[in-house]
């Protein structure tokens, strides 16, 4: 770091430990009380307590009360007053004549939302990836006002899910700046989120546009870490742009894109908010994806079951473990392979 | 000014024993040092006296007291960590007065002796600055001052020396020797120099694998090393080694005789001479019981350092005064001394009725 | 000196304009297009007045009636550009409008009332910014109060969670205990779970511990965020452990050196986590939804929602306060870009 950079880290930081200062200070006391009680190595779980007496209450805690229900059935909220059913919750999720038929299924709604969900996984990981690497490439080429093109396409990162639904709901609506565009080159207007299709595409369109300048910032790290010589000798050997993409940069960025697919991957399938307030999940159930599933069963409905709610999510948290553990091993392998 | 007793000190890390019963005094105002190769449990030892590490069995005594269970911050010592440890985030200033803040000293008192060491330490023009602007020098001396405005019981210093060039380590070396003479404190002192533990020591403790070879003053060390190691260990260039066998009428050095009249050991059993690459004279091929093959030659412009392959396959290295004419390839024999040192299979060293 | 940096910063060979380099600036022009127009339309639109916002084809920038102050008229009185029957053109102030025709006048000269067909006049108009759209919701609607909801919980939640998770991460970066292991694994088993999958039991623990339909409701669940211990703890465990021996040798409490010496050291990542949190409290939706019921309790973004979702949208109030619901972050991405840029370089979080 710079000294100019140490000074504003500084000036930050005492932005940010200002007012806990003197929090601090009083704290010191019974702290040595409590290590005094503890010893040294004592301390350990000490400071680890708060945060992990809150971790349990609101993660731990649900996450068992979830196993729990998903065993349960009935209408009532308090489990208590709930009855066990075994499997059934489960069962009701997953009986289905044909699979690849959500009408088939007994629990249609949760099918057509898996459906939906595998369809905008598929579609929005490749093209999110993709142009996030692209991009990455073009903002990592030498050219004028670097810092400007970085902010551009990652702003809209820093947008409220609920903001990014709103500003794209604003253009597509029937009277939007979309429609007045086509209007002016003499083409129809379109009701694009309430035609099947589209709403679909805009769903995958808008989380693109939101997360792009996410991945293309890690993207760009990554080619920023590779070292200058190899380019360099690559020139001095004449290897052309083609090859030296294909053989130096691909193979050495990989580990950060292994990381970002999986990253991308585990978001993708949680993908709610910024799609719920699109589309709303409309029209009818065709951009219905899982997370708005579970919410609208466990709470939305009139009919709330919680049961079922709980199995679903039970289901997904198990995709995210697996995924989460895939991301893991994907990003240690970074690490390891950034160290060597 | 405190001394420090331990008893049988073990410890273990999982499976594996470091430290396998040490037992040590340190005397008043002693300068100690602790040598050996890495991993040899020298830097686990000067933990386990600083606090910082529990030992698994044994007794730590300060002045008297069984200091155990007291905490690192309650035994009142100091440390020099090998990365000098300075706390990036303070100046200078801050460095040296943050451990006295910790023990609620009047500010007044702090002041005087920030002032002092940093006079001391002729770093009170540095004293608004961060670490990270320090030379390594520099932060060398906060690292000490940090130590010395504790007026600790015993000074401890982990490698302090290894992270400066050649040229400041000899300059810093000094002025600890120094320093230890105008503080008059205790001070044990960790490294794998030989070179540091020989000018600096009152005493050195030779380890090895978790065990202490051999205490003694530096010279003694060097003229009458207990064993196999501490000989090899002690002196620059390394004692060379060469395999021998007793006969009645004298030592068999791969078919050439060498005279030695006073070794207490039974004809046949094999031993290994060791000698230093300053005692040997150079001979004609025939006439030393060495011949040597030489295969490197370092003109050192005082000296000329000559190594080389004698005719039993090992490896020997020689100095020979002023600047000799020797080539690579050529053939020289080796006359040794009449006073070498001997050891046994075992690598004891065999003490011999003359010394 | 400069010749030689240009060859080596330069990628590709040759000085003119390699076609790599017209795709990449095409690219970014794209880019910006699509990524930034957005956001530039919506910060135009929010100062259209409502008639403005219905008009199609939109107009690029807001634009207002023109008004003009006319003697023995109270109020303004908007102005019309009229085409007159020999074919000139004249701009008159519209007094009211009966039927088919408006009586109005001329500005310089008040005496005579003019009567013109309204097919013959058009409104002159002028950029006009409907800052109403921006003070009237503040004032009429609870969006005051939603702010300062959201605030609330942005500033709590990023405090609380700076300092558990600050504590976590100091205790498993350099503590060694029994279960250590165990904690991280819960940790980075959870890292990627997100909280939409346990909202069901999370509402009811909410619910049990008298929480729901607060705001310490919403900024409780989401403190204790594995992501700022992994975080955290990865930076912590660049801290040598030589500094917290020599803190211990200085006779610093644990204490001492968590805040004193290892807090001020993670200062860069502490500030990455700090912008973060700011950020997800910020943005927070769902969870709010769902524990937030009365109007008075909404944050910013569930009040946005709410106000969208109305049957009859007031989109020029809507559009004005999703601006400004944007301005905080925009102002923090403006100050600390570095740190969020190389925050999710070497995290690869967010």
């Amino acid at each position: 770091m710079s000294v100019a950079s140490e000074t504003q880290s500084q000036a930050l930081s005492g932005v940010v430990a200002a007012p806990l200062h003197f929090l601090m200070g009083a704290l010191n006391a019974p702290m040595v009380f409590i290590q005094k009680r503890f010893g040294i190595g004592g301390m350990g779980a000490v400071f680890l307590a708060p945060n992990m007496l809150i971790f349990s209450i609101f993660v731990l805690v649900p996450v068992a009360i979830n196993f729990a229900y998903s065993f349960s059935g009935g209408m009532a909220i308090f489990f208590g007053e709930r009855h066990f059913v075994g499997f059934e919750q489960y069962q009701t999720l997953l009986t289905c004549a044909d699979y690849t038929q959500p009408a088939t299924c007994r629990e249609d709604a949760f099918w057509q939302s898996i459906h939906n969900t595998v369809f905008f996984v598929v579609v929005q990981v490749t093209v999110l990836v993709l142009v996030a690497l692209v991009t990455a490439l073009v903002l990592n080429r030498e050219m004028r006002s670097r810092g400007f093109w970085r902010a551009v396409f990652f702003f809209p990162v820093l947008l409220s899910p609920v903001v990014v639904g709103l500003i794209w709901k604003w253009i597509l609506q029937r009277d939007g700046l979309l429609n007045a565009i086509l209007v002016e080159y003499g083409l129809e207007r379109t009701l694009w989120l309430a035609e099947r299709n589209w709403a679909m595409f805009w769903a995958i369109f808008v989380s693109v546009w939101a997360h792009l300048g996410f991945y293309a910032l890690i993207l760009l790290a990554g080619l920023q870490a590779i070292p200058r010589d190899l380019y360099e000798a690559a020139m001095m050997d004449g290897t052309r742009a083609f090859r030296t993409f294909w053989r130096i940069t691909l193979p050495l960025l990989w580990p950060n894109l292994l990381v970002v697919i999986t990253l991308v991957l585990i978001r993708a399938v949680q993908i709610f908010d910024e799609a719920y307030v699109l589309t709303g999940g409309g029209p009818g159930t065709s951009t219905l994806f899982i997370t708005q599933y579970i919410y609208e069963t466990g709470f939305a409905h009139v009919l709330r079951n919680l049961g079922l709610a709980s199995a679903a999510s039970m289901l997904m948290g198990l995709v995210l473990v697996g995924l989460t553990l895939l991301q893991l091993m994907a990003s240690s392998r970074r690490n390891r392979e950034g160290r060597a | 000014m405190s001394h420090l007793s331990l008893q049988q000190i073990t410890k273990q890390f999982g499976a594996v024993n470091v430290l396998h019963g040490i037992d040590l005094e340190v005397r008043d105002g002693e300068f100690v040092v602790f040598v050996g190769p890495s991993g040899c449990g020298k830097s686990t030892l000067l933990r386990i006296i600083a606090g910082l590490e529990a030992s698994n069995a044994g007794e730590i005594r300060l002045d008297g007291r069984v200091v155990n269970d007291v905490s690192a911050a309650d035994r009142g010592l100091a440390m020099v960590f090998q990365s000098y440890a300075l706390y990036p985030h303070m100046s200078v200033r801050q460095n040296l007065a943050f451990g006295l803040e910790n023990s609620r000293m009047p500010k007044a008192e702090i002041e005087a002796r920030v002032m002092e060491a940093a006079r001391m330490l002729l770093i009170e023009p540095l004293l608004h600055r961060k670490p990270g602007q320090l030379s390594g020098g520099q932060r060398q001396r906060v690292a000490i001052g940090r130590a010395i405005v504790r007026r600790p019981g015993i000074f401890l210093l982990d490698e302090p020396l290894s992270n400066l060039d050649a040229e400041l380590r000899v300059v810093m070396r000094a002025e600890l020797a120094a320093l230890h003479k105008r503080l008059a404190a205790t001070m044990i002192y960790v490294t794998h120099d030989q070179t540091e533990a020989m000018t600096l020591a009152d005493r050195i403790v030779v380890l090895r694998d978790g065990r202490v070879e051999q205490v003694g003053s530096p010279l003694e060390l060097y003229n009458r090393p207990a064993n196999r190691f501490v000989a090899g260990f002690i002196g620059s260039p390394r004692m060379n080694f060469v395999e021998a066998s007793v006969t009645p009428a004298g030592l068999d050095v791969g078919g050439r005789r060498h005279p030695v009249s006073d070794i207490n050991l039974a004809p046949g059993a094999s031993i290994t001479l060791g000698v230093r690459p300053h005692e040997v004279d150079i001979a004609d091929v025939d006439d030393g019981t060495l011949a040597l093959e030489i295969s490197l030659v370092e003109q050192l412009g005082a000296e000329t350092v000559i190594h080389g392959k004698t005719h039993l396959g090992t490896s020997f290295t020689l100095t020979a005064p002023g600047q000799g004419r020797f080539a690579v390839g050529d053939r020289i024999g080796i006359a040794l001394p009449s006073e070498v040192h001997v050891f046994d299979e075992t690598g004891s060293s065999v003490p011999r009725s003359g010394v | 000196m400069n010749a030689i940096s240009t060859f080596l910063l330069r990628r590709r060979g040759g000085k003119g304009w390699h076609w790599t380099d017209v795709l990449s600036y095409l690219w970014l022009a794209i880019g910006l297009f699509l990524m930034f127009g957005p956001i530039v339309w919506l910060a135009l639109s929010s100062f259209k007045t409502p008639a403005n916002l219905v008009e199609f084809p939109p107009t690029m920038l807001p634009l207002d009636a023109r008004l003009a102050n006319v003697q023995g008229y109270d109020k303004p009185l908007p102005l019309y550009r009229v085409k007159q029957d020999d074919g000139t053109e004249r701009v008159l102030a519209q007094v009211r409008r009966v039927g088919l025709m408006a009586q109005m006048v001329d500005p310089a000269n008040q005496g005579e009332l003019v009567r013109v067909p309204i097919d013959k006049r058009s409104p002159e108009r002028e950029v006009k910014l409907a800052t109403g759209n921006y003070t009237e919701p503040l004032q009429q609607f609870n969006f005051l109060r939603y702010f300062q909801n959201s605030i609330f919980v942005t500033v709590m939640a990023t405090i609380i969670t700076l300092i558990v998770n600050s504590m976590a991460a100091f205790a498993l970066s350099k503590y060694e205990f029994k279960g250590r292991t165990a904690v991280l694994g819960i940790i980075l088993a959870t890292l990627m779970v997100p909280l939409s999958v346990i909202v069901v039991p999370l509402y009811l623990v909410v619910n049990e511990m008298r929480l729901f339909d607060t705001l310490w409701g919403v900024i409780l669940p989401t403190v204790a965020t594995p992501t700022g211990v992994f975080l955290l703890r990865q930076y912590m465990l660049t801290i040598p452990d030589e500094l917290i021996d020599a803190a211990r040798m200085d006779k610093a409490s644990e204490w001492q050196i968590y805040w004193r010496i290892v807090l001020p050291l993670a200062a860069p990542a502490l500030a990455v986590l700090a912008i973060f949190s700011i950020m997800w409290r910020w943005n927070d939706f769902l969870w709010p939804l769902i524990v937030l019921s009365r109007k008075e309790q909404y944050t910013l973004q569930v009040g946005l929602n709410a106000f969208s979702g109305e049957l009859n949208v007031q989109w020029h109030y809507v559009l004005a306060m999703t601006v400004l619901s944007i301005l905080p972050v925009a102002a923090i991405f403006l100050f600390l870009q570095r740190y969020i840029t190389s925050g999710i370089a070497s995290t690869g979080l967010k």
